[in-house]
């Protein structure tokens, strides 16, 4: 009889995190940059069917990077997760931290006890009725969340990119300026991305009811020159 | 709440009603099990007062379609609310009025919006019009247990179709039937008066402005004939909702422009000295 060979902990959950840090590198970034009239969700993405941003409810928004039909199932999830709360309950009690615990439940579960861990960064943005309320909420694939300030940045060239959103200046941005920045953090300094390169998408601070808002070509056009 | 995951065979799709069915949390199964408790317990029909709503009506023009609702719900000869809302925005271009039960319509309507609102941000598109109105006529369907117990809902539903660029009406019957219609629809108890007001008021092809004008008629003189139909109340500030859907999507018209056109309407049938010259007489029990 063959025994099964040893492996320490330590090198399985390492084994395991590479295996999904390789997988999420392997695709593009996408940036949430606070401004003063909501969150605006920017995602270097040429195709305008798959979707890296989604709507998951009145405040709330969804970005993943990473495998598509992972990260798809999640949003789907949420999406879930929302609409029943607020039938069960009201419309005001669906919160983004309680779907953010739901996420970083859901993959730490899947990272520790299943064979192959989710390659995926999720995202979960809300805006609050003043700038204090904004959330933004970044899962790893091992159910690591973090409560993150102003800016976030996820995907294999996450950690430049942060670093470029962390030296432009964001404070009082309004709704352009907050797109360039986050179009040259995206971009990095030796190329430029267009319109038809970005997806991007709003979750609108005034008003009630849906704020989530996706611009079309014309309006990213317009906003970035 | 935890989040809700489905193997491939089970997942629900886009369907918010499906999800709850799977999550138990189903309304529709749930007043089933009730009311099949309460033929247990009694075999007469319930003695308490179901709320019902009143009429409602919705008619074409040529840039979209416009809906309307009185404010009226009753529980046998009492009046139970005077603010009643019959008329919603189903989502951005279509809108239901609702007839019938009050419990059961509110929670239709709810159900209802959350189904679209459900599907486009599943599926990242919205339904078809007509997708819409199926899913409403199912609805409708699913609850003919409950309308055979005296509690039928039947609403109304008028959208702006952006594929055929035009709006459309779907009127209803309690078993589901679908029926779309050119011109106008009415449903409740005062629908035969306002039906046949707009018949007779439909002279061609109105513009936006004359349908409203008619359909606002048509509620007035079915508040007028029908002690169910809630008139324009100046006293308290109560006027019938009034809401347009066109290719720009559902609005509301403003209080005080339904105020005014109520007023004229009213003015009509006012002597210059006050007085009404028009005294219905006649028999019925007092």
């Amino acid at each position: 009889m063959n025994m099964p060979y040893y492996v320490a902990p330590e090198q399985m959950m390492k084994d395991r995190a590479d295996y999904a840090q390789k997988g999420i590198a392997r695709g593009r970034s996408l940036v949430a940059v606070e401004f003063d009239e909501g969150i605006l969700l920017v995602a270097e993405n040429p195709s305008r069917n798959l979707r890296k941003i989604s709507e998951i409810y009145d405040r709330i928004a969804f970005a993943g990077v990473g495998r598509y039909n992972e990260y798809d199932q999640l949003r789907i999830a949420g999406i879930r997760h929302a609409d029943t709360k607020g039938y069960t309950y009201s419309r005001d009690d669906v919160d983004s931290q309680a779907l953010a615990n739901q996420y970083a439940q859901m993959l730490g579960q899947i990272f520790t006890n299943e064979m192959k861990p989710l390659e995926v960064e999720i995202l979960v943005a809300s805006v609050g009725w003043e700038p204090e309320g904004d959330r933004l909420f970044h899962i790893r694939y091992d159910g690591s969340v973090t409560d993150e300030d102003g800016f976030a940045a996820l995907g294999g060239d996450a950690e430049a990119i942060r670093g470029r959103l962390a030296e432009a200046n964001l404070d009082g941005l309004d709704i352009g300026g907050a797109l360039k920045a986050a179009e040259t953090a995206l971009s990095g300094p030796e190329r430029s991305l267009g319109a038809e390169e970005l997806e991007v998408a709003v979750l609108d601070r005034p008003g009630s009811g849906r704020r989530f808002r996706r611009l079309d070509n014309d309006e990213i056009s317009g906003l970035l020159s | 709440m935890t989040l809700p995951l489905f193997s491939t065979s089970d997942d629900p799709g886009p369907s918010f009603t499906g999800l709850l069915t799977r999550l138990e949390l189903d309304p529709s199964y749930q007043v089933e099990q009730a009311l099949a408790e309460a033929a247990t317990m009694t075999s007469r029909s319930p003695e308490f007062e179901i709320t019902h709503g009143t009429t409602v009506v919705a008619s074409r023009y040529d840039g979209g379609v416009i809906i309307a609702g009185d404010r009226r719900a009753t529980a046998g000869n009492l009046i139970s609310h005077r603010t009643m809302q019959k008329v919603f925005p189903a989502d951005r271009w279509s809108g239901v009025a609702i007839a019938g039960a009050a419990g059961p319509a509110i929670e239709m309507v709810k159900l209802f919006q959350l189904q679209l609102e459900h599907y486009e941000k599943v599926e990242g598109h919205t339904l078809s019009l007509e997708g819409k109105a199926n899913q409403l006529s199912m609805m409708v369907r699913n609850h003919l247990p409950a309308a055979m117990q005296g509690m039928a809902v039947v609403p109304l539903f008028a959208g702006f179709d952006r594929r055929r660029d035009r709006g459309r009406l779907f009127a209803y019957d309690v078993t589901g039937g679908r029926y779309e219609e050119e011109d106008y629809v009415a449903s409740g108890s005062g629908s035969l008066h306002a039906r046949t007001v707009i018949k007779l008021g439909k002279a061609g092809d109105l513009n936006r402005d004359d349908t409203i004008n008619l359909l606002i008629r048509s509620l007035f003189i079915a508040a007028d004939d029908d002690s169910a139909t809630g008139g324009p109340d100046s006293m308290r500030g109560i006027y019938p909702i009034i809401a347009t859907i066109d290719a720009d999507g559902y609005q509301d018209l403003e209080e005080p422009d339904i105020a005014e056109r109520f007023a004229s309407i009213v003015s009509e049938y006012v002597d210059n000295d006050g007085t009404n010259p028009e005294i219905t007489t006649g028999g019925g029990s007092v």
